[in-house]
């Protein structure tokens, strides 16, 4: 069963022959037996989801189902979750209890799906490697030695090993691809406002996006279904109707039009990550695809952009951790500006201090044209090179990320790690989506192709990432640790 | 631009976090290395370039002045460190 995709899985509910009890309970043994080692889960909501699945069966008994009714799915411990700890990875909310859901949530549960359980991510979204964690740090089930990459590096590693069919993420500067690259899984980052960031924790909100991490392409294309639209409750996210994203997936790719930007295949590329993403690039020229170079020539502007502009809106909206409301609270505060510094110099970690500092640094008076506005113009240029690229191709390839993971503890330095996500970073910058596919192997350990389309260009991705699929077997590659845990 | 440990003290302030003198000296280092990534942004030319805040160029949606939200307080205090009365408590501030 742990092998199955959530569309395969879906299949067998409705034929009767599998209930969701019967799938919830097998999952649930799966992340009782391995997730001691994987440390995947923050919390698990084993009780809650047999209820659920109850509930599940007896909708589809009566008639009452849909596609993904009965399915098990985790969430990344960012969601606001009614009632279950939301601790968002860290000290300052691990006695946070949330008194609501998010819309992805919301929209989830009404689709009839079952949440396992809350997962391990860097500390409010902020690391690639998911070493960040109050929780502690979870390892790759392709090697125990390796990262998961992060931040939804829980999601990832759940997904790969088996522990669940598909989960949540969300994608700030990677945080969804980068970890499906390393974990051998397919991740989508939405186009920004595609999906509600209500009830999701916010770390850089003109950044942050929702999306789904499962086994294959239609997969996502399911889960984007449900989760994809307008929502009141976010100002930020886009009234425009949702396609069915399962329904374009078969679309011929003759004619496709590829562009390679040369800056993503640069010095600091691994070869055998550069060899994979080049021989899926032939997969797609046998599918009748053509291919070209192009330039996004401000590419190398994206990391330090970011390194203003999130750590900006982080700083924002990380104000509201004051030890008052809710959240990690110091003891015996002398006044009230002794409860705020120690409440927060005890609730955040190290890399969420960083951020602040830089975020407070920059925007304070006498730096913040220098660095913000700066920023946001070079902003403005790095999308421009997006917008520039899609009047002569229809999508971007890539490698997901310059190296496969990387060795728990190998980056100690904050800016070697910020230095990962070069591939990743400027998309969500330019607010455009992206999908990170299976396509390979490194050293044992998984290559991510990522693919990037215009805004809105969902179903393309979807039908792009799906038909690569068709013509390979990479996302069908389990980890050893899936089956020795079975 | 050079950090000073005068900046990141200014900064723990602004942020309302405690920062000791040890955690001040080992912030003015990672934070230098990573605004002098940062300052790589000003090589760029962007005269003329205007600023974007957000991806999609969207403006602020307004929405009807009618009350939508019912009052959770119980609900929202049940996640609080100290409330009375539904009133959130904190330190004396006024002696």
């Amino acid at each position: 069963m742990h092998d199955k995709t959530v569309t395969q899985l879906a299949a067998a509910l409705n034929s009767g022959e599998l209930s969701s009890k019967e799938l919830t309970s097998h999952f649930l043994q799966r992340i009782e037996k391995a997730d001691g080692t994987l440390n995947s889960f923050i919390t698990v909501t084993a009780e809650q989801a047999l209820t659920q699945a109850d509930a599940a069966d007896k909708a589809r008994a009566s008639g009452d189902a849909g596609t993904l009714t009965g399915i098990p799915l985790a969430l990344k411990d960012i969601y606001c979750t009614q009632g279950v700890k939301t601790s968002c990875g860290s000290k300052m909310l691990d006695n946070f209890i949330a008194p609501y859901d998010a819309t992805v949530v919301e929209k989830l549960s009404a689709a009839g799906t079952i949440s396992l359980g809350k997962t391990n991510m860097d500390e409010f979204a902020m690391g690639s490697s998911n070493e960040n964690s109050y929780y502690g740090s979870v390892k790759n089930p392709w090697d125990l030695s390796a990262v998961p990459g992060g931040s939804s590096g829980g999601s990832a590693a759940a997904v790969a090993a088996g522990l669940v069919p598909a989960a949540m993420g969300t994608d700030t500067g990677g945080s969804i691809r980068q970890p499906a690259a390393f974990c051998g899984i397919t991740g989508l980052k939405p186009t920004y406002g595609r999906v509600s960031r209500y009830g999701i924790i916010a770390y850089a909100s003109s950044l942050d996006q929702a999306g789904p991490m499962a086994r294959s392409a239609e997969d996502c294309a399911h889960l984007l279904n449900v989760i994809a639209g307008h929502d009141v409750r976010d100002s930020t996210c886009v009234a425009r109707g949702v396609p069915d994203y399962t329904e374009t997936l078969n679309a011929p790719l003759s004619g496709l039009k590829i562009g390679l930007p040369k800056e993503y295949f640069g010095d600091g590329l691994d070869p055998e990550v550069e060899k994979a993403v080049r021989d899926a690039v032939k997969v797609y020229e046998s599918l009748g695809a053509t291919v070209r170079d192009v330039s996004l020539p401000h590419t190398h502007y994206a990391i330090p952009a970011y390194y203003v502009i999130a750590p900006a809106e982080a700083s924002s909206n990380l104000s509201r951790y004051d030890g008052v409301r809710f959240g990690h609270r110091c003891k015996a505060p002398e006044d009230l500006i002794d409860l705020y510094t120690r409440s927060r110099a005890e609730g955040f970690g190290e890399e969420v201090k960083r951020r602040i500092l830089i975020g407070t640094h920059t925007l304070s008076e006498g730096f913040f044209d220098a660095y913000y506005t700066k920023a946001q113009k070079v902003r403005r240029l790095i999308r421009q090179d997006f917008l520039d690229a899609f009047e002569d191709v229809d999508v971007l390839m890539g490698p997901a990320s310059p190296t496969p993971a990387f060795d728990l503890g190998a980056k100690k330095d904050p800016v070697s790690m910020y230095l990962q996500d070069i591939y990743t970073i400027a998309v969500n910058l330019a607010g455009i989506p992206g999908i990170s596919v299976p396509a390979g192997f490194s050293n044992g350990r998984p290559v991510g192709l990522q693919i990037l389309g215009t805004h809105f260009a969902e179903a393309q991705l979807l039908n792009v990432a799906h038909q690569f699929q068709q013509a390979t077997d990479w996302h069908l590659k389990r980890p050893a640790f899936a089956e020795e845990n079975a | 631009m050079a950090l000073e440990e005068s900046h990141v003290r200014r900064a723990a302030h602004l942020a309302r976090l405690a920062v000791s003198d040890d955690q001040a000296n080992g912030f003015v280092d990672d934070l230098s290395r990573i605004l002098d990534m940062v300052d790589q942004l000003q090589s760029l030319d962007t005269e003329g370039v205007a600023p974007l805040a957000h991806p999609l160029d969207a403006t602020q949606r307004l929405r009807a002045d009618e009350v939508t939200e019912t009052n959770q307080r119980d609900a929202f205090q049940r996640c609080a460190p100290a409330v009375e009365n539904g009133l959130y408590l904190v330190p004396r501030v006024v002696e």
